[in-house]
């Protein structure tokens, strides 16, 4: 069985416009999916709607993770079954401190341990992202640089252990080292479970340092091309012109 | 989802279990219902008050009864007291105990159930405890009584210090200072008097606990407190009463005197029950390099009616309100706070922070005035208010007097709806909507829950969790 099955998925925005039409997607435990795309494609859409974000409406289809549909359930109880959404653009929670924001987040995961557990494991992982400690006791991105506010995503990737990961746009705006800093703790997280992860993005440059196993190429709505790294370097080559108007029209 | 909705039934039942409830106490004396003349002598002479009190009290009745109801604040719910259908006296017991044993058996148990003698075992200085008119139970560390440090229930203080008393009583709010203010001064019972000597600093918290035990009770503590030169106290007071269908009033008058260089910390979490009106006028003075902060947390009662005041008169003196409001359904928070700067080089800060929900309502009404002549005053102003759904208002109403050119002042007001994404992002993480609605009221509320202490700051947070309940449908 399939840890995320997606099937003719079609999702509106809020204000009632179509982003999705008809998408198709499958991503196996264990796998690294890259999925990319021009701006407007449908990327961050479908993260938010396996999330399960308010303002995006399904139409139609289904999503299934490991078999069951989720589209029903509550974002917390999608997170509960083990989806994790990296946001492009975290969310500021004033007064609420890191700390608390991940002990609380276990517990509702129900897996809530020691405080010198917690501490330990948090440490860990701390170091491994090169963030200082004093981060914990900081407010949820509030005052976060765009670095901090991508690290402190993959921290509670790395914490929160998901069995889907949706990474959206997590290389966005982060320089070379925060990028590498970065993918390395995505790269870890990949390594150490058997989670499937779909890194979405622009560009090349975050596949160079996480290797996907699959790449696929969202467009107008709906995976127009899937293949290997070879894909990356094709789009590379010959930009997302091509897939666009190569999109066959909708059934 | 079951479990949410069933919470939002065990509301009602979470405050009728842990505060609402009420014992059927055999009162030693009950003045019967309605306010009149003779009732308030009569108040005075069990009391075995000195004349000069008598005639204060009788004056301010005169007031009382002259004055009209305020307009300005919520008058289609202030028009609903009946001031003919309320108990102004009630007395538990015939003295103030100084041993738990010996409180009557039924009260005691009341404020068992509260955790008072709990609390005061693990991080009190002193306590005293009120159930309807008069303090039952009063006790202060013995180093501090040594050290010259008066704490008493307000007519053990007149009875013991009746000079002091005299000497500051109504000072700082004179009985026409408004119709409740009025109110009280006529017929006070219990409250707090306070004075700490000269460079003496007490280093743990003073509380007082109240307690509306009977139906249609009326409670008008009167709170004292003065500080001497250099000295230092934090009192702290709690509340709570039965869930009553009928209406209670709470009226009190508390004045605060921050003599040079002292310091006094007035903390207060109010969470009467929601048939109760709390109407109370709070005011402090604060001489030269004193500072005075209020802390004051309003989460209970039908409609409050506080905006506690400092008067910086010295110069450097320092004021500091800290008003904090939690409005569910039925509820009117009408809260703020004023400073006056009547004195250079004077600083203030007035920080307000409300939440709304199920249709309640708060109101922020804020005072700032600046005195010419208080030269290079400083004053800043915040008050955030958060709406958790479109039935709930907040309404703001600051007004600022500035008179001298030198001062200078900052003002900086925000509503916020409850954000649509910072519930998502929470959400995605694990946590229901209803913990994920608490973590953001609890985080909006974290600078007023950090200048608790500890044991403080952990009941305010349960209790921001108690009022969420049933805040999702």
């Amino acid at each position: 069985m399939d840890l995320l099955e997606i099937n003719n998925l079609w999702v509106n925005t809020h204000d009632n416009k179509e982003i999705l039409k008809g998408l198709n997607f499958k991503v196996n435990k264990g796998e690294v999916h890259a999925l990319m795309g021009p701006n407007g494609s449908g990327k961050s859409t479908l993260a938010f709607a396996v999330a399960g974000h308010p303002k995006y409406t399904v139409t139609k289809g289904e999503v299934l993770l490991n078999g069951e549909n989720i589209l029903n359930l509550k974002p917390h109880q999608r997170a509960s079954k083990g989806v994790f959404l990296a946001f492009q653009y975290p969310v500021a929670i004033p007064g609420v401190t890191v700390s608390n924001f991940l002990r609380h987040a276990l517990k509702a995961l129900g897996r809530e341990s020691e405080l010198k557990d917690f501490r330990k494991t948090v440490k860990a992982k701390l170091a491994e992202l090169k963030i200082d400690e004093s981060f914990m006791s900081r407010n949820i991105n509030e005052g976060f640089s765009g670095g901090e506010k991508k690290r402190l995503e993959v921290l509670q990737l790395a914490i929160l252990k998901p069995k889907l990961a949706l990474m959206d746009e997590t290389d966005s705006g982060l320089d070379i080292d925060a990028l590498k800093i970065v993918a390395s703790g995505i790269e870890r997280f990949a390594q150490e479970s058997e989670a499937g992860v779909v890194l979405i993005t622009h560009y090349q440059r975050l596949l160079n340092f996480v290797k996907p196993r699959f790449v696929h190429i969202l467009a107008e709505g709906k995976i127009v091309a899937s293949g290997d790294t070879r894909l990356v370097e094709q789009l590379e080559r010959e930009g997302y012109e091509k897939f666009v108007t190569k999109a066959p029209t909708p059934a | 989802m079951a479990k949410e909705k069933a919470a939002i039934g065990d509301i009602g039942n979470e405050y009728q279990e842990k505060y609402g409830f009420s014992v059927d106490h055999d009162y030693v004396h009950t003045i019967k219902k309605g306010l009149s003349k003779k009732v308030v002598e009569e108040i005075s002479h069990i009391k075995e008050e000195p004349e000069w009190m008598l005639k204060i009290r009788l004056e301010a009745l005169e007031i009382f009864l002259k004055k009209p109801m305020p307009t300005w604040t919520d008058t289609e719910l202030l028009s609903s007291i009946n001031f003919d259908d309320i108990h102004y006296y009630l007395r538990p017991s015939d003295r103030t105990e100084s041993s738990w044993d010996d409180v009557p058996q039924d009260i005691k148990k009341t404020f068992d159930r509260l955790g008072i003698p709990e609390a005061e075992k693990k991080f009190l200085a002193g306590v005293t405890t009120q159930f309807d008119s008069e303090a039952v139970y009063h006790s202060i560390q013995e180093t501090l009584t040594k050290k010259g440090v008066i704490f008493l229930d307000m007519d053990s203080g007149l009875k013991q210090y009746p000079d002091l008393v005299r000497q500051y009583f109504t000072t700082v709010i004179p009985s026409a200072d408004n119709k409740f203010a009025a109110l009280n001064t006529a017929v006070w019972s219990g409250g707090s008097f306070i004075y700490v000597p000269k460079g003496v600093k007490v280093d743990l918290p003073l509380q007082a606990y109240f307690r509306i035990n009977a139906k249609n009770a009326g409670q008008f503590e009167r709170t004292l407190i003065i500080t001497d030169e250099g000295a230092d106290v934090h009192y702290i007071e709690g509340c709570t009463a039965p869930s009553f269908t009928t209406n209670s009033l709470h009226s009190a008058v508390v004045e605060l005197i921050a003599l040079p260089g002292s310091t006094i910390r007035y903390t207060t979490i109010q969470n009467w029950s929601k048939n109760v009106f709390n109407l109370v006028t709070k005011r402090a003075v604060a001489h030269a390099g004193a500072t005075v902060r209020w802390i004051d947390a309003n989460i209970g009662s039908k409609l409050t009616v506080k905006f506690p005041c400092v008067y910086l008169v010295g110069p450097k003196a320092h004021g500091e309100i800290l008003s904090v409001a939690f409005a569910g359904s039925g509820q009117h928070q009408d809260a703020g706070g004023k400073i006056y700067h009547a004195a250079p080089d004077t600083t203030s800060t007035i920080t307000s922070k409300s939440v709304s929900k199920d249709g309640g309502r708060s109101s922020y009404r804020g005072l700032l005035k600046v005195y010419k002549g208080a030269k290079t005053a400083k004053s800043a102003v915040r008050c955030d208010a958060l709406l958790l759904d479109p039935e709930s208002r907040s309404d703001t109403y600051p007004t600022m007097e500035v008179e001298e050119r030198t001062a200078s002042i900052a003002h900086e007001a925000t509503v916020s709806k409850i954000g649509e994404e910072q519930l998502f992002y929470l959400m995605s993480r694990g946590l229901s909507e209803k913990d994920a609605m608490t973590m953001v009221v609890n985080g909006f509320m974290e600078p007023f829950i950090k200048t608790l202490p500890l044991e403080y700051a952990v009941e305010m947070n349960r209790l921001i969790e108690l009022e969420m309940e049933g805040a999702v449908g």
